[in-house]
């Protein structure tokens, strides 16, 4: 996955989001799971008061209803506006609560103002940041979704844009125009340290606002596994970016395993419990013998 | 597309000042259950444009029994929120057109989904 091209680099989002395309998104177990995770990210983010009163959001970009179905699990009612046909009418298929436009958000929302308690986005508006067409214009496109946004937010509300930069000036292009319209707030990110798991969320707010909220994973802790990727926990729960220990024969120079034990029994006994935690069933029972110490040459 | 929904699109074509509420040409309509929820009623009901949720009512064939203007009692009375959440939430417009009442250029409706696509001239 790490290798392949950014859906942005291939088509406009119109096109490479067709039929065959939304079906495949919608029906992939790892994307349902990524998106329900980061819609709740976002509703963290949001930050609603936990009053139960059920609120209106808006869902930009909402695709074929993942981040909308998690909207309503968490009791909002919610409007969808996405710009992939093909994506809307598996949302339709899949029978989501929250009613859905077909329109473009660099278009600006056609929506009123002050009528929405929040808004989320999940991986949407990094696609303004590309000229999909010769007759767009980044900026320009930028303004508009985010000069409509502002207006149909009720005072005081927020909005959570969870994006896929390119790079740091597609983040700071986003950012400004943000900024630009009146919003304040900025990027939160999660997990910097993590190539794979780090995560941006637009988290904007209607006029000044004393709201800061807290990245996740920035010491490095309690990075989600779930993500493929080549990192080492040490004991103290520290995140190392190594590569592999290669196994070594015979004795290392100095004593056998001295300083920090990569893989002492209770980092084995810790990520035995987190992947019971995440649900795999064939994790072998802890017994007196777990990461028991081998004799050398093992 | 519900009634609720209606209630907050406009037209949003360059230049256009008075582009809500959008005009409603029903083709086909359908009636969908909904959780009734007295809350979110009320929360909804600040937030809506009465004036706008009557003609759309009418355009959908429900707007008998939603009075002209709603008191703070009425709020409370259940009689009334069923007619409201009926209205609001149930009956949907699944084929037909919303047309801007300043242009009279026309958003399709099809498979209850408004299109709001603009053209490029109209950005």
């Amino acid at each position: 996955m790490g290798k392949s091209e950014r859906p942005e680099h291939t088509a406009p989002p119109d096109i490479f989001y067709n039929e065959d395309e939304a079906r495949k998104y919608t029906s992939n177990t790892r994307m349902i799971a990524i998106q329900e995770k980061l819609t709740q990210r976002a509703l963290e983010l949001l930050a609603l008061p936990p009053d139960g009163t059920p609120r209106l959001l808006l869902d930009i970009g909402c695709g074929s209803g993942l981040s909308g179905e998690a909207l309503t699990e968490a009791g909002h009612a919610w409007l969808g506006l996405d710009i992939s046909e093909a994506m809307l009418d598996v949302a339709v298929e899949r029978e989501v609560e929250g009613d859905v436009l077909l329109g473009d958000m660099g278009q600006g929302v056609p929506l009123r103002q002050g009528v929405f308690d929040g808004a989320i986005s999940i991986s949407a508006v990094q696609w303004l940041c590309n000229a999909d067409r010769s007759s767009h214009e980044p900026r320009k496109r930028l303004k508009a979704f985010f000069e409509s946004l502002y207006r149909c937010l009720a005072r005081g509300a927020r909005a959570v844009l969870q994006v896929y930069p390119e790079n740091a000036t597609q983040a700071e292009m986003m950012v400004a125009a943000a900024m630009k319209v009146g919003f304040s707030g900025g990027l939160v990110v999660d997990y910097p340290h993590s190539t794979r798991a780090k995560k941006f969320f637009l988290v904007l707010m209607v006029g000044p606002s004393s709201y800061a909220p807290q990245a996740k994973g920035l010491d490095g802790a309690d990075e989600p596994m779930s993500e493929d990727e080549d990192v080492d926990m040490g004991e103290g729960g520290q995140v190392r970016n190594e590569g592999r220990q290669r196994k070594r024969h015979g004795k290392p120079k100095g004593s056998s395993k001295s300083g920090a034990q990569l893989k002492s029994k209770s980092w084995v006994l810790k990520k035995k419990a987190q992947m019971r935690g995440k649900g795999y069933t064939a994790i072998p029972v802890d017994t007196k013998y777990t990461a028991r110490k081998r004799k050398k040459g093992f | 597309m519900k009634l609720l929904t209606h209630n907050f699109l406009q037209c949003h074509i360059k230049g256009v000042k008075n582009g809500y509420p959008l005009n409603i040409e029903a083709v086909k309509i359908e009636e969908r259950d909904a959780d009734f929820d007295p809350d979110f009623l009320r929360s909804m009901f600040k937030r809506i444009d009465w004036k706008a949720f009557l003609v759309g009512a009418q355009a959908l064939g429900c707007a008998e029994g939603l009075p002209q203007a709603v008191s703070e009692e009425q709020l409370q009375d259940d009689g009334f929120l069923q007619k409201f959440h009926h209205a609001l939430l149930e009956v949907c417009l699944e084929e037909g057109s919303l047309i801007c009442p300043e242009t009279g250029r026309r958003f399709p409706v099809v498979k209850g989904i408004p299109n709001m696509l603009l053209n490029e001239d109209e950005v």
